[in-house]
């Protein structure tokens, strides 16, 4: 049944998902969490997504989904460079 | 044709679980937002908090049967990176 | 079973709601606080989307999430990074509490009051039963652009007085031209135009979905926010004329519909009910366009170079190649 594989896609993205928070948390470095942050979290979003579009397939909405999760990914990889060089431009400039 | 998500049925059982385990993500990553050493650390967990919200956005909208939580979700993935380009690029002194 | 998870997550998200509000106010450390304040704007995006409230949510992540952190973040960027311990009048803390605590008081007792009336007509039914006349279906932008229009006029005046405060205290301090990062500057290329497309469709739905002038104008303001803070390298002489009147447009454009329709039925703003959708459509462009160009120079902070000028020549950009 659908419904079945799309609760198990969203289970799974969850795992990831709380993966990747207890990583920030746990991580012992800035850069190692936002490893974490940036690939756990978006895999974890990815299969969420999926697993909303098998419960309710709608065109429009679905393309929204695809379109929102995407652009998660491209902010979540931008947002994670962009605050390493600075953490790392910081540490050169205090050395 | 829109799934039922009767008070009883399976669906929304787990989909409720799912809400809550992705609320505990958010928690586990504001506790980086309170104890990391740094600015960075901490506004790592906005980050955390936008891609979670945006997951908590698609199930609610789910849930509650309103579409138009689809759209701000799509807003707040759009402003993640404005907030961590605000973060970034003005924390330079002024000569 | 689903009532019991529903409860959960709503005292999760209330408990924790508050003890953001709370380790906000009570931290020393101004970054943290920063951090934790943009954490409750997000936090409370989600609540109103919990209380089925799309409208609210649109509005608190793109202002309380985008324009609010991006605010304070530079705001602070010279603070250092522990306040130091004030001593304060225990006279002044005396009134604080108590002045909080009468607040609350009051705000409960409100609360309790409109929970508890069972019978008479309540205002929303009253709404709903107007919205089909009123032009638009969305009964959020019927209340603020048709049955309360008086309100959001006002609303407009005074962010364009609270600009004008921001515009006469300061000149723009100009920016350090540091090289932003490659990623940054393309990033910018194709965010901008997503963002102004966004805000366009946004302003266009608010008749008849969650949307409207206010969250159209804010997202705008994000959108030239970021492109100023990417500071690409293109460089381009802004006709500050052009600003000074978008500024204003939105309130002019009221009014001036305003006295039209008096002119036509006698009284300030009583839409001509066949026109009322596309007035609405009207004077809400208008009012995201002055709500953008006012949210871009507060968070810019004052003056930019030539303000004075700006009736006379186009402003020129500053000497670090610094381009609004």
């Amino acid at each position: 049944m659908i419904d079945a594989l799309a609760i198990v896609s969203i289970f799974c993205g969850l795992f990831f998902f709380l993966s990747g928070s207890i990583g920030l948390l746990r991580l012992p470095d800035l850069f190692s969490r936002l490893h974490a942050l940036a690939k756990a979290d978006n895999v974890g979003l990815a299969l969420i997504t999926l697993g909303i579009i098998l419960i309710e397939p709608d065109p429009v909405n679905d393309i929204k989904l695809v379109a929102t999760w995407l652009l998660v990914m491209a902010s979540s990889a931008i947002s994670s460079h962009l605050i390493a060089r600075h953490a790392l431009r910081e540490s050169r400039d205090n050395d | 044709m829109m799934a039922v998500d009767s008070t009883f049925s399976l669906l929304g059982i787990a989909l409720l679980i799912a809400l809550n385990l992705l609320l505990l993500s958010l928690i586990i990553g504001l506790l980086r937002a309170w104890l990391g050493p740094g600015v960075e650390d901490r506004f790592s967990a906005i980050l955390l908090l936008g891609t979670g919200g945006v997951a908590i956005l698609f199930i609610l909208a789910l849930l509650l049967q309103v579409t138009a939580l689809y759209d701000v979700a799509l807003v707040l993935a759009l402003l993640a990176v404005v907030g961590t380009v605000a973060l970034t690029r003005s924390e330079q002194s002024d000569d | 079973m689903t009532e019991i998870l529903w409860l959960v997550f709503d005292l999760t998200l209330l408990i924790l709601l508050l003890a953001l509000a709370w380790l906000t106010c009570a931290t020393r450390d101004v970054m943290r606080a920063v951090t934790l304040f943009i954490a409750f704007g997000l936090l409370l995006a989600i609540v109103w989307a919990r209380l089925n409230a799309p409208d609210l949510a649109l509005a608190e992540a793109v202002i309380g999430a985008g324009i609010s952190g991006a605010l304070l973040l530079s705001s602070i960027k010279d603070y250092p990074s522990k306040q130091p311990d004030r001593k304060q009048s225990r006279v002044m803390e005396g009134m604080i509490n108590v002045m909080t605590l009468a607040l609350t008081g009051i705000m409960s007792w409100a609360a309790w009051h409109a929970l508890e009336i069972s019978d008479g007509v309540r205002l929303s039914e009253q709404v709903y039963a107007q919205v089909p006349a009123s032009g638009v279906s969305n009964p959020v932008t019927a209340v603020l652009l048709n049955f309360r229009a008086y309100d959001t006029l006002l609303e407009l005046a005074v962010v364009l007085v609270a600009v004008l405060t921001i515009l006469t205290l300061n000149e723009k301090r100009p920016r350090a031209p540091e090289i932003p990062a490659a990623l940054l500057q393309s990033m910018t290329r194709w965010m901008v135009p997503v963002l102004v497309i966004m805000a366009g469709y946004i302003l266009w739905v608010g008749a008849h979905a969650p949307g409207g002038a206010f969250q159209a104008g804010a997202m705008l303001a994000a959108a030239m926010i970021l492109q100023q803070l990417a500071n690409t390298s293109m460089q381009r002489n802004i006709n500050l004329l052009l600003v000074r009147i978008l500024l204003v447009m939105g309130i002019f454009t009221f009014v001036l519909v305003g006295l039209w329709m008096m002119s036509l039925n006698d009284d300030f703003l009583a839409y001509e009910p066949a026109w009322s959708g596309s007035l609405i459509l009207i004077i809400e462009a208008a009012a995201t366009l002055s709500i953008a160009t006012a949210l871009t120079l507060a968070y810019m902070g004052g003056r930019p170079a030539g303000w004075e000028n700006a009736n006379k020549t186009r402003s020129s950009t500053a000497e670090d190649g610094e381009a609004l």
